[in-house]
């Protein structure tokens, strides 16, 4: 039997929900110093977050009733171990049939089986009409990538076990390697920023976590700029014109005093932004 | 291939005109054909420099608006073989570089050309953004004094940014020129030294010209202060040519000379 890879990608948010992070392409203005309200992140009692799990496919190539339930007890008998409350995707992409097919009773039987349909999987309109009803979401269509293995070769059904390739968040930090020269401003958008290099001065770098600085930060630098306070700045020598964390600043004057060019981190206690050596 | 060579700085009154006959003339003495190309429209200096201002006839923009040939406008000059010079328009404002025009002309150029340099005018704005736009290379011209230092650390982030290789997503090649040396007054601690600008731009050092009463002699003569051999100044620019050309020739001029009992009785130089 040939069989075709396929994917099928579910659109999941990297992010936990945040209507501050939505708009990720302008960095703040820097003139807007003052903390933002906290702890948003602490309060929330879920995240949503994107995972990559195996499934099982049934591959339906056409449907009655009788004849499913007869294929199906006979998949099972020939592997009863295997079908003890497994998650399945119907699929419908090969499937004859394009008209109605009534999923309330195509599930009942299912869990009859020890198998849950979890959605469905192509198919016509009135298919996908139908199978909401019975509490099955579509999912879009294969991309052709998917690694799919028979997992009982000569069942009538075909079963399938595909791997889903659920969307990996992608990580929000950025990393910098070139030197980052006077008049550039870079902008880590939803996490940290690493910069491997010398930050000239009149250089402005910015993130909404942490600032890791490897050579002298002799630009302004500024961590937490959504009001993250638990943001901290990492350098190898401060020398900078300003730092701040979540809107609490310190200016060159001030840092003069205090751990010049020292190897420091920055971080905020209560409204106090302390340096201490690293 | 010919090569594109930018001499910018962002601040003015570097030597980025000095630097430019003098890398150019620099390189078509050793036997490169040479062209060098003056960006300042509107404050035409090169020509002067090289001591052809009276030869101009039809300049840069006129060889974009497709008045005058390449052939029309170039000045062969006298004393050297193999150097060319496009001067600039003196009537016109930079809004006449346009990008394709230059590309136009820098194109029919690489032609006949080994290396082209590009004279840049002062600033960050139109003419100093089409004169490194197309370069392989830059030579930032630098003072040894903190202004001079921040405006070509901002250049510099142009040239990674804003150019031809940057947009292909490659990088052009930089060197850092420290022009008005003056070792006596480092040690006085008036000037940054060497290592100072070094360790701010983090670029490699092509070369150090000393400061030196040769150079206003040259231009003031429209000599390319390089073929003044006698004088620190064109000893060091030779250097910078050699480097340039990937030779490994070591720094010269980086340290006070130490005045001997006999100039200090009476009174040095």
């Amino acid at each position: 039997m040939s069989q075709t890879d396929l994917f099928v990608t579910l659109a999941q948010p990297d992010q936990p929900f945040d209507p501050l992070k939505n708009d990720k392409t302008t960095p703040p203005t820097t003139g807007n110093m003052h903390a933002t309200d906290a702890a948003l992140d602490t309060e929330a009692c879920f995240k949503l977050k994107g995972s990559r799990v195996t499934m099982t496919i049934l591959e339906l190539y056409r449907y009655d009733y009788q004849s499913f339930a007869d294929t199906l007890a006979a998949t099972v008998q020939s592997a009863p171990d295997f079908f003890n409350q497994t998650p399945v995707i119907l699929s419908l992409e090969k499937c004859a049939l394009d008209g109605f097919i009534d999923f309330i009773e195509l599930g009942e039987l299912c869990r009859e089986y020890g198998l849950v349909p979890v959605a469905i999987r192509g198919g016509s309109e009135e298919q996908a009409v139908s199978a909401n009803v019975a509490g099955l979401p579509k999912l879009p269509a294969a991309t052709g990538k998917e690694k799919s293995t028979d997992l009982i070769p000569d069942a009538p059904v075909t079963i399938r076990e595909v791997e889903i390739e659920v969307e990996v968040p992608v990580s929000a930090n950025r990393i910098i390697t070139t030197p980052v020269r006077s008049g550039q401003q870079i902008y880590a958008a939803g996490g940290d920023l690493v910069i491997i290099a010398p930050v000239s001065a009149g250089a402005e770098i910015l993130a909404d976590g942490n600032i890791h600085v490897y050579g002298p930060l002799r630009g302004r630098a500024l961590a937490g700029v959504k009001g993250d306070t638990s943001a901290r700045i990492f350098c190898q020598s401060l020398e900078a014109e300003l730092i701040s964390i979540a809107g609490n600043y310190k200016v060159n004057e001030d840092l003069q005093k205090e751990h010049w060019k020292g190897n420091i981190q920055a971080r905020l206690e209560g409204d106090q932004l302390v340096i201490s050596t690293l | 291939m010919a090569e594109i060579i930018v001499v910018t700085s962002g601040k003015g009154g570097v030597g980025k005109t000095t630097t430019s006959a003098a890398i150019g003339t620099g390189l078509a003495l050793k036997g490169h054909k040479t062209v060098i190309i003056d960006f300042d429209v509107g404050l035409r200096n090169l020509d002067l420099i090289m001591g052809c201002e009276r030869r101009v006839v039809y300049d840069f923009v006129n060889v974009i608006n497709g008045e005058a040939n390449l052939h029309q406008t170039l000045i062969k000059d006298k004393r050297v073989e193999n150097l060319s010079i496009l001067p600039a328009s003196q009537t016109r404002d930079k809004d006449a570089l346009t990008q394709e025009g230059v590309q136009k002309v820098l194109d029919e150029l690489k032609k006949t050309y080994d290396y082209i340099v590009c004279d840049s005018p002062a600033g960050i704005e139109k003419g100093a953004m089409m004169a490194m736009y197309f370069a392989d290379r830059a030579v930032v011209v630098t003072n040894p004094e903190v202004s001079s230092v921040r405006d070509s650390d901002r250049i510099l982030g142009i040239l990674q940014s804003k150019t031809l290789k940057a947009e292909k997503g490659e990088a052009i090649k930089e060197h850092l020129l420290l022009t008005r040396y003056s070792p006596e007054r480092v040690e006085k601690g008036e000037m940054l030294s060497v290592k100072d600008v070094e360790d701010i731009l983090s670029i490699p050092l092509l070369g150090v010209i000393p400061e030196s009463k040769a150079v206003l002699a040259a231009s003031n003569q429209g000599a390319p202060v390089i073929m003044d051999s006698e004088s620190d100044a064109g000893q060091a620019y030779s250097d910078a040519v050699r480097r340039l050309l990937g030779e490994n020739v070591e720094h010269r001029f980086l340290t006070a000379s130490k005045k001997g009992i006999l100039s200090r009785m009476f009174g040095g130089r």
